[in-house]
């Protein structure tokens, strides 16, 4: 660097800077390295932190905590039954729900819409995706619970569930299994499962119909002209020849949204209604993992601060688990992609 | 053959009614959220949520609040920002299409949507816990243990852009400078992440919309405060804790006063994925 314009610089310079420049690559690499496995470790750190927070609870109760719809500060006894029977089913309607709204809304963006209208709708489809949980929270708590308590509901219980207002059982409840115990309810208010179910759909569906929509782009052109020549509609382009050719990558999109669904924290606080109580009706207050762990965990000492972070291990390992086939379902596109 | 025909035109047409039908029902909710937004929380806006704190309650504001975000959400994009962008430099510079770097991109795409309570409580267990030595027993809840967590969070999404944004610079800028003896980390830091820098600005931007309305890993982290603080290392409140605190309050002041900060929060996290998308179709733009 110091060498004058049009001379060479001295041999001993030019290795003095070969190996500094060596040196600083080397001390580079290795602060860049260092960076890349804070990721690795904030995923194992946090695993490893509430395995060793729950860990209490786990030797107290083994195996039965997941079991025992036991949750009892009183007599310091916790189960995980509750909270994860109310993960499990909220996730699950909201999947119910959104899976086919999101093929749905794909399908419109790719097929059928005419071209001037996807950008703007698609945008505003993803604006879904961009509002802070919370404010479904809110929403969902003043605007979304006491509509659907005040007209959904009463048509629900009545209608199919076991327990109606004017005591007469529906034609549904007595002859259906199960139907009349989901919608039996006496409680008076909106907050229940099915409504956090109904809210996660909302939140999950610009996730999972913005990866439909992308991987629907991925068919090769020729394939659905071939389908489109023989006389095929655009249904059956869609149903027979897009769908097949993405499947992996569509159920890769599906459980990615189930992984947000799972690991909702605020949305669902808001409006599940927080009860540990066990009920098998949809319609009555429930609560899941992250809503318990939000709720109860400033006030918590001890045995039960153990169980909320046993509760916060599962969760963890069970999103971890529904993250990680999402995302190989959608490698299997990326491949099919490169060949 | 015509029955044949007929019933494949109604069933397309079904279809099609019924594709249309999803695209109205995901657009009408989204029309609702915004809209009773805007309305309950334009109409509960007034000057004194600027200025008041919430130790006052129905007479105070939310400045504590919007104060300690402002402060937390610094802190989590000055802590998330280096780490994000060297860790995305390594994996597309230096560890493209090895094992270990094709791992630690696949787990931090896992990392983009674990739940965020379960990175509160490492936080809390990694920094809350270890620091209460420090303040003789007592909780030590603070602001920085909130930043750290959403730290966090920002980090897979910087990680991932950058690494993403360096990918797409072309290889004849490496080649051309490496031909005149450039060494790597220089090549690196000078010349790839100026010509991604956009895109990388851009990934801040989306990471700091996305902290912005976290609210679970505030809660065992930052924890709340209802007075006025600047101090790092105090217990802090942040807009999200509060809209939630007084969300489940049963005033109605409280409740008009959660409705005017989640119309905030709404604002600031709209506009900043707006902005930010700006910025990149800009940038875009300018490649051509």
């Amino acid at each position: 660097m110091s060498a004058q314009p049009g001379t060479l610089a001295p041999p001993r310079v030019v290795e003095q800077r070969t190996h500094r420049d060596a040196r600083q690559e080397q001390l580079f690499r290795w602060l860049l390295k260092g960076c890349a496995l804070l990721v690795l470790a904030s995923l194992l750190g946090a695993a490893g932190a509430t395995l060793w927070g729950g860990r209490e609870a786990f030797a107290k109760f083994g195996w039965h905590f997941l079991v025992s719809t036991a949750w009892d500060p009183g007599n310091d006894v916790y189960g995980a039954l509750v909270p994860v029977y109310g993960t499990i089913v909220t996730s699950l309607i909201a999947l119910l729900i959104a899976v086919p709204v999101s093929f749905g809304i794909a399908l419109y963006l790719s097929e059928v819409a005419p071209t001037w209208l996807r950008t703007p709708v698609s945008s505003a489809i993803e604006l879904l995706a961009g509002i802070p949980s919370i404010i479904y929270g809110m929403w969902g708590l003043f605007v979304f619970a006491p509509f659907f308590s005040e007209h959904i509901k009463p048509w629900l219980t009545s209608n199919l569930g076991n327990k109606p207002d004017d005591g007469k059982l529906s034609w549904v409840a007595q002859h259906v299994p199960f139907v009349g115990k989901l919608f039996g309810s006496d409680y008076p208010f909106g907050a229940s499962i099915l409504v956090a179910g109904i809210v996660l759909a909302i939140m999950i569906i610009p996730f999972i119909s913005s990866v439909m929509r992308e991987v629907f782009q991925t068919v090769p052109t020729r394939l659905k002209e071939s389908a489109y020549a023989l006389g095929s509609s655009t249904w059956e382009v869609s149903w027979d020849i897009v769908l097949p050719y993405t499947r992996s990558a569509v159920i890769g999109g599906i459980f990615l949204g189930l992984g947000r669904a799972l690991g909702e924290t605020m949305a669902v606080a808001f409006i599940i209604g927080n009860s540990m109580t066990f009920s098998a009706s949809l319609l009555d207050p429930g609560t899941s993992i992250a809503s318990t762990i939000a709720n109860q965990f400033s006030e918590a000492s001890g045995l039960q601060k153990s169980s909320l972070m046993a509760l916060a291990f599962l969760l963890f390992v069970v999103t971890f688990i529904v993250l990680l086939i999402a995302r190989l379902m959608l490698r299997q596109l990326k491949r099919k992609e490169g060949n | 053959m015509s029955s044949i025909y007929l019933r494949r035109r109604i069933t397309n047409w079904l279809a099609m009614g019924f594709s249309a039908l999803a695209t109205l029902i995901g657009l009408t909710f989204l029309a609702w959220i915004l809209w009773e937004t805007l309305r309950q929380g334009i109409s509960a806006l007034n000057f004194k949520l600027f200025t008041g704190i919430t130790a006052n309650g129905d007479e105070g504001g939310l400045a504590n609040a919007m104060v300690g975000s402002l402060i937390i959400n610094f802190l989590g994009i000055a802590i998330a920002t280096p780490i994000g962008v060297l860790a995305g430099t390594w994996l597309a510079e230096y560890a493209n299409r090895t094992k270990l770097g094709e791992t630690i991109r696949f787990l931090n795409d896992i990392l983009l949507s674990a739940p965020s309570i379960v990175m509160g409580l490492f936080v809390y267990t990694i920094i809350v816990l270890p620091s209460t030595v420090l303040t003789h027993g007592s909780t030590s809840f603070s602001g920085f243990a909130g930043g750290v967590a959403l730290a966090l969070i920002a980090l897979p999404v910087i990680v991932r852009t950058t690494d993403e944004m360096l990918r797409l610079v072309p290889s004849t800028l490496r080649e051309a400078a490496l031909s005149l003896g450039v060494p790597q980390w220089k090549l690196t830091m000078q010349i790839l992440i100026r010509a991604a820098r956009s895109g990388i600005i851009t990934g801040v931007l989306l990471a700091l919309a996305r902290i912005s309305g976290e609210t679970a890993p505030l809660l065992f982290t930052a924890f709340g405060n209802n007075y006025m603080t600047l101090n790092p290392i105090d217990k802090m409140s942040s807009l999200p804790q509060i809209i939630y605190q007084y969300a489940n309050d049963p005033g109605d002041t409280a409740h008009a006063m959660a409705w005017a900060g989640a119309f905030v929060v709404t604002m600031f996290v709209l506009l900043l994925s707006l902005g930010s998308r700006l910025v990149f179709s800009r940038n875009k733009v300018s490649h051509d």
